[in-house]
């Protein structure tokens, strides 16, 4: 799964922009995932601040 | 917000709202929804823009205008600098802007033109009617609208959900986006009215480093890197920092911006059925340079007047809306972006030494006039051992 570190999101949208499945959305100051998310971890390489990161399960 | 418009704006950035004064000076009525509580912000903007691009649409203010620009500088990987003084041959050069101020400017203006303007109210999904947009179901302050629109302005920038939801890949691959950090920077040792461009593999990889002044000591310092670049330890805010501690060691941090930029190639079509999509959502700022508020502004503009023939011809299905598609591919802007692409694509592979030459060639070439095209043309002449990794740009010379 995908884990949002919200003390160090900037709530920029780059992570929206690259998402394949469209399972980002950025709702004003808050980022969501939804269940359409593979766990493909192009958002955690993309992220320029380190806020994202796929938690094996 | 009423239940129908002739057009509904999806976003508040130039784009959305050149696209909102354009349709409400014809007398449609306009709806722009802005899911963000102010307009404006926050900032996700290096804020530098072309002196003549901007004029095209509004006249300089010194509200929004930060600094006025007459130099630009370039910093090879091996720290050579090389200034570019266009204004000594009589070309304009730029502004920095202040974008909180220059936004709202530009939404008061589509508001005073008779657009109704919502702040946090966000579409949530697209109405569809027939296979086609039809509107947009909008949430604001915990209230669901069904707002039915006979046209949508798709203009919700780099993480532009709309046109996904409505059907169209919107996805930019991760090799084309730049993934980006700024500081605006207080208490540092500046030349105010010079923006300066910093390159090279360990300073911005697949990017550039930029200094954006905003006043005496006063700057945005910023920086984009290629997204395949990005990782763990290495991402944009980890370079920026490193440029910082070596260049602004006693600068203070006043705000920190990020932000994504596509450098990739604008959506293959811009239209659909009762739906155009404009500025950074239709993917349509500069490869090169990341610049993208010219081009919202201009396709937003566009993508209006586009709309106006349509509704008085009582035709807005996806052939009927193609002229905006065509006409801005073909304009000054679109060719611009081809060129910029195929040499964006280019660049991002060149090593320290090739950038480094290229820089050192540059800084002997008299530039009469600063642009991307002499620019490469004087590097093929300079550097015939570039010829090689050019030699894709020769269509576009």
């Amino acid at each position: 799964m995908l884990n949002i570190r919200r003390d160090i999101c900037g709530y920029c949208g780059a992570c929206v922009s690259v998402c394949p499945e469209g399972a980002l959305e950025l709702v004003d100051a808050f980022l969501t995932v939804d269940i359409a998310c593979i766990n493909c971890g192009i958002c955690e390489k993309v992220c320029p601040l380190g806020a994202l990161e796929v938690v094996k399960e | 917000m009423k239940r129908q418009y002739d057009m509904l704006v999806i976003g508040g950035g130039p784009g959305g709202a050149l696209a909102a004064k354009t349709a409400a000076e014809k007398g449609l009525s306009v709806c722009l929804v802005e899911k963000r509580p102010a307009i404006g912000a926050p900032v996700r903007c290096a804020e530098g823009i072309g002196k003549e691009l901007l004029t095209d649409f509004i006249p300089p203010d010194p509200k929004w205008i930060a600094t006025d620009i007459e130099r630009a500088e370039l910093v090879a990987p091996d720290d050579f600098s090389m200034v570019l003084e266009p204004k000594m041959a009589g070309s304009e050069v730029g502004y920095v802007l202040d974008r909180k101020v220059f936004d709202r400017e530009l939404v008061w203006k589509a508001a005073e033109a008779g657009a109704e303007t919502y702040v946090k109210a966000r579409a949530t999904a697209p109405i569809m009617r027939n296979g086609a947009v039809a509107g947009a179901v909008i949430e604001q302050h915990g209230k669901m609208y069904d707002v039915d629109a006979k046209i949508t302005i798709a203009a919700d920038g780099i993480e532009s959900k709309f046109a996904k939801w409505a059907g169209i890949d919107t996805t930019v691959p991760l090799r084309e986006i730049e993934s980006c950090a700024q500081y605006l920077m207080t208490g540092i040792d500046i030349d105010a009215q010079m923006t300066s461009f910093y390159l090279g593999n360990d300073v911005a990889p697949a990017g550039y480093v930029w200094v954006f002044p905003k006043g005496k000591g006063l700057a945005n310092v910023g920086i984009g890197i290629g997204g395949s670049k990005s990782g763990a330890g290495h991402r944009a805010k980890d370079y920026l920092d490193r440029f910082v501690k070596r260049k602004f060691p006693d600068g203070k941090c006043i705000e920190l911006i990020v932000g994504g930029v596509s450098v990739c190639k604008p959506l293959s079509c811009t239209v659909a059925d009762n739906m155009l999509i404009v500025g950074d959502a239709a993917r349509v700022s500069d490869p090169i340079t990341g610049g993208g508020i010219y081009n919202a502004m201009y396709t937003g503009r566009l993508a209006a007047e586009t709309a106006i023939e349509a509704l008085e011809k009582g035709d807005t299905r996806k052939a009927a809306l193609l002229p905006y598609d065509t006409t801005w591919r073909s304009s000054t802007l679109g060719k611009a972006l081809e060129r910029n692409y195929a040499v964006k694509e280019v660049f991002v592979g060149l090593s320290d030494e090739k950038l480094n030459a290229i820089v050192h060639s540059i800084s002997k070439i008299n530039l009469e006039e600063f642009s991307t095209l002499t620019l490469i043309t004087e590097l093929i002449k300079a550097n015939p051992s570039l010829l090689l990794e050019l030699r894709h740009l020769k269509a576009f010379l």
